[in-house]
């Protein structure tokens, strides 16, 4: 990136509104990441301590649940339980946890790419009924005709597991465009991951989004791998939140590590699509600890690299906030975890114990 | 000859190919360093470098159209598609650019490009990345659409599509990836597009089939011969464009009877053209109506119970040939 380039600060921007200066940053360094997240410690603890704590209870209990449910997801995988691709969410729970708990579940929707389990949870469709569907059963949330990457629940306000690159920018834009048209305060996150912003349909989403002021908060999980490519190895100008200028939006990063640091921007974006129909692109920065898929070796980065992500653990570091901020202490976790390991023990016997699709569902939900 | 996986015979072809001509390179998501989604492009980046072996961003369309450009300007693109459900973000470049060029350049620029990758379904991989595309590129003139089954075929018509002048489909099937054959070493072998081979003899009734539908179709046959004691031949066009139609209708003429089996939907699919130009060339031949065996029209599910169900396999085609035979 050029020098003068890179110092352009996001106010210079002739088209922005609520400016605000973005540093360009080529990779999250998590050392770099940890410094900063120390220097807002101070307010986060204090946020913590404004929170009702019923909800810290659920955030920390969904992130738990989901991380117990992916971790027994690899291991039925393995058994050959789970066929198919099976795209795992490890090291990101903050961010679907984050995000989703902002939301107002009457009202606005979700969409997301294959890496959907604990972003459908979150959201509410059971773990019985997403493990059921990864097991391809008749109980799963779209009756085993989907399985891991598509799961979707009308109920939820959860629009789909899409596993197209890219295809549920589009779809998802055309989601705010109804909430607008209907003018009904719906808000949609849409999701997706660093790899599909070098798709076309990103760049002509955002185009219209802004163009037509529609409510919809673009979520980039930027875990800074496509498959086994870089984001260094694949994006010009690696720099995702910044992107949101050449359309005259506002863009923010976000440490993807820190669950209550996604809440707030996501609370903050949400306000400004609900009161004023503006989209935003949020840049969460994270990163995944698992292969891309359960057929992925991963020899494209070292243990070392993940190593030190891990020292910044989602769940450690919320766990440590919670604990310093006095709202739990360890037996408390300890029977939070309870809770998410026998829900999921549930699951997989749920799972387990229903009946393969019968025959006939082959050909309903097709037209012609 | 050695004893090649399909994955390694596409993998020689291509490495022969990058050898003897300069102007050949490899562009496609994850082809490089990490040798491939599926491993066809194992060690051709260590070997040839960035110039000529190239990873993409996930931009199917926009490294599509620099295929067509680089093609348009002289060079002999292969463009990988890490599946062939997401050349569909691509179709505009193949369809409404490489497939329309030459004619509309009055001759002047012809595509020598190929775009090539898996196609059709795997093992439970639902909707998206299930399909099997050939009925659909085969539709538009300007395009070949090639369709191996065996890893001799593969690697003779893949150095045939890149030394063509013209823009190649070449559907791969990650099923067959690592089906064992014996595979000429002979930089030279090369097999001719547009020509079908007949992969068993028989006499009793014709079964036409293409990639992964072939081992299915040569089971059955076995399993026919050893029950009813009927001979079927099964003919491979490998060429879905240009199809040798004579082939096929030499056997028909010979067998009285006919079965197709496809892995792709049934709808305006390559077993309605193949029964079309059967019915045109040899009506008075047929002893019975021609029978297709298809995919299920439907999206791919993903229970197990129910991909099956969706697919083509050894007792549906032993069901269509009894019937045909009337036994
Ligand atoms: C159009 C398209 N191209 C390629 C693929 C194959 N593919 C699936 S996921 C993926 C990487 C996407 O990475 P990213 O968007 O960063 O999401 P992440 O997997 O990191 O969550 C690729 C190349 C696909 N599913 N769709
Ligand atoms: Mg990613």
């Amino acid at each position: 990136m050029p020098k003068e380039a890179a110092k352009t600060k996001r106010s210079d921007s002739p088209f922005n509104h609520k400016a605000r200066a973005i540093e360009p940053v080529d990779v999250f360094d998590p050392d770099e990441a940890q410094a900063e997240y120390l220097k807002r410690k101070k307010s986060q603890l204090a946020l913590i301590k404004k929170t009702d704590k019923a909800l810290l209870e659920e955030m920390l209990y969904q992130m738990i649940l989901g991380r117990i449910f992916e971790e027994r997801c690899a291991e039925v995988y393995r058994l050959g339980k789970i066929g198919g691709f099976c795209h795992l969410y490890i090291g990101q729970e903050a961010v679907a946890v984050g995000a989703i708990t902002a939301i107002d579940k009457k009202r606005d929707y979700v969409i997301v790419a294959y890496r959907d389990h604990v972003q459908a949870m979150v959201a509410g469709i059971s773990p019985e009924a997403v493990m059921a569907e990864l097991y391809g059963k008749a109980t799963g949330c779209v009756k085993g005709k989907g399985g891991s990457m598509h799961l979707f629940s009308k109920e939820h306000g959860f629009f789909g597991g899409h596993g197209i690159v890219g295809g549920q920018i589009g779809v998802g834009t055309g989601l705010a465009f109804a909430q607008k048209y209907r003018n009904d305060g719906g808000v949609t996150l849409c999701f997706f991951g660093e790899a599909a912003v070098n798709q076309g349909i990103f760049h002509e989403s955002l185009n219209m989004a802004q163009l037509w002021k529609l409510p919809i908060v673009y979520i980039c999980e930027n875990n800074q791998y496509g498959m086994g490519t870089s984001l260094k190895r694949a994006m010009s100008l690696a720099n995702i939140a910044r992107k949101a200028d050449s359309y005259g939006m506002y863009g923010e990063f976000v440490d993807g590590m820190d669950v209550m640091a996604v809440r707030q921007a996501t609370m903050k974006a949400i306000e400004r699509a609900r009161n004023e129909s503006l989209p935003s692109l949020l840049e969460v920065r994270c990163y995944r600890y698992m292969g891309h898929s359960m057929s992925d070796p991963g020899k494209y980065r070292t243990v070392e690299e993940i190593k030190k992500y891990q020292q910044r653990d989602p769940i450690l570091l919320f766990k440590d906030s919670l604990k310093e901020a006095g709202v739990f202490d360890d037996s408390e976790f300890e029977q939070i975890e309870q809770r998410a390991r026998k829900r999921v023990e549930e699951a997989v016997e749920f799972a387990e114990k229903s009946p393969f699709p019968s025959e006939d569902e082959l050909l309903t939900d097709v037209l012609v | 000859m050695a004893e090649l996986t399909m994955r390694d015979a596409l993998n020689q072809a291509l490495r022969e190919e990058l050898l003897r001509d300069e102007r050949v390179f490899i562009m496609g998501e994850e082809v490089a360093q990490y040798d491939g989604a599926y491993k066809v492009t194992r060690g051709l980046w260590r070997e040839f470098g960035d110039k000529r072996v190239i990873d993409t961003p996930i931009s199917e369309l926009g490294f599509a159209a620099i295929g067509v450009g680089a093609a348009m300007a002289g060079l002999r693109p292969v463009i990988e598609f890490m599946t062939w459900n997401f050349s569909i973000l691509a179709a505009d470049q193949i369809i409404n650019h490489a497939a329309k060029m030459l004619y509309m350049s009055g001759g002047q620029f012809n595509i020598p490009i190929v775009f090539r990758g898996p196609n059709g379904s795997a093992y439970q991989v639902s909707s998206q990345h299930s399909q099997a595309l050939e009925a659909m590129y085969a539709n538009f003139p300007g395009l070949k659409v090639v369709m191996p089954s065996t890893p001799a075929d593969a690697k003779g018509l893949l150095k045939s599509a890149i030394r063509d002048d013209n823009p190649v489909i070449f559907l791969e099937q990650e099923k067959l990836y690592g089906t064992k054959g014996e595979v000429p070493d002979d930089p030279d072998f090369t097999i001719p597009l547009g020509v079908a081979d007949v992969k068993r003899q028989g006499k009793d009734c014709t079964i036409v089939a293409r990639s992964l539908t072939v081992p299915i179709a040569l089971q059955a046959a076995e399993k026919i011969e050893k029950e009813y004691g009927v001979s079927c031949e099964v003919v491979d066009p490998r060429t879905i464009k240009p199809l040798d139609i004579d082939t096929i209708v030499n056997s028909v003429k010979k067998t009285n009877r006919l079965v197709i089996v496809e892995e792709s939907h049934q709808f305006c699919g390559v077993a309605a053209e193949i029964t079309a130009q059967v019915n045109e060339k040899a009506f008075d031949y047929l002893d019975a109506p021609i029978k297709r065996i298809s995919s299920a029209e439907a999206p791919m599910p993903y229970a197990r119970n129910l991909e099956a169900a969706a697919l083509p396999d050894v007792a549906k085609i032993v069901a269509a040939v009894k019937e045909v035979c009337y036994l």
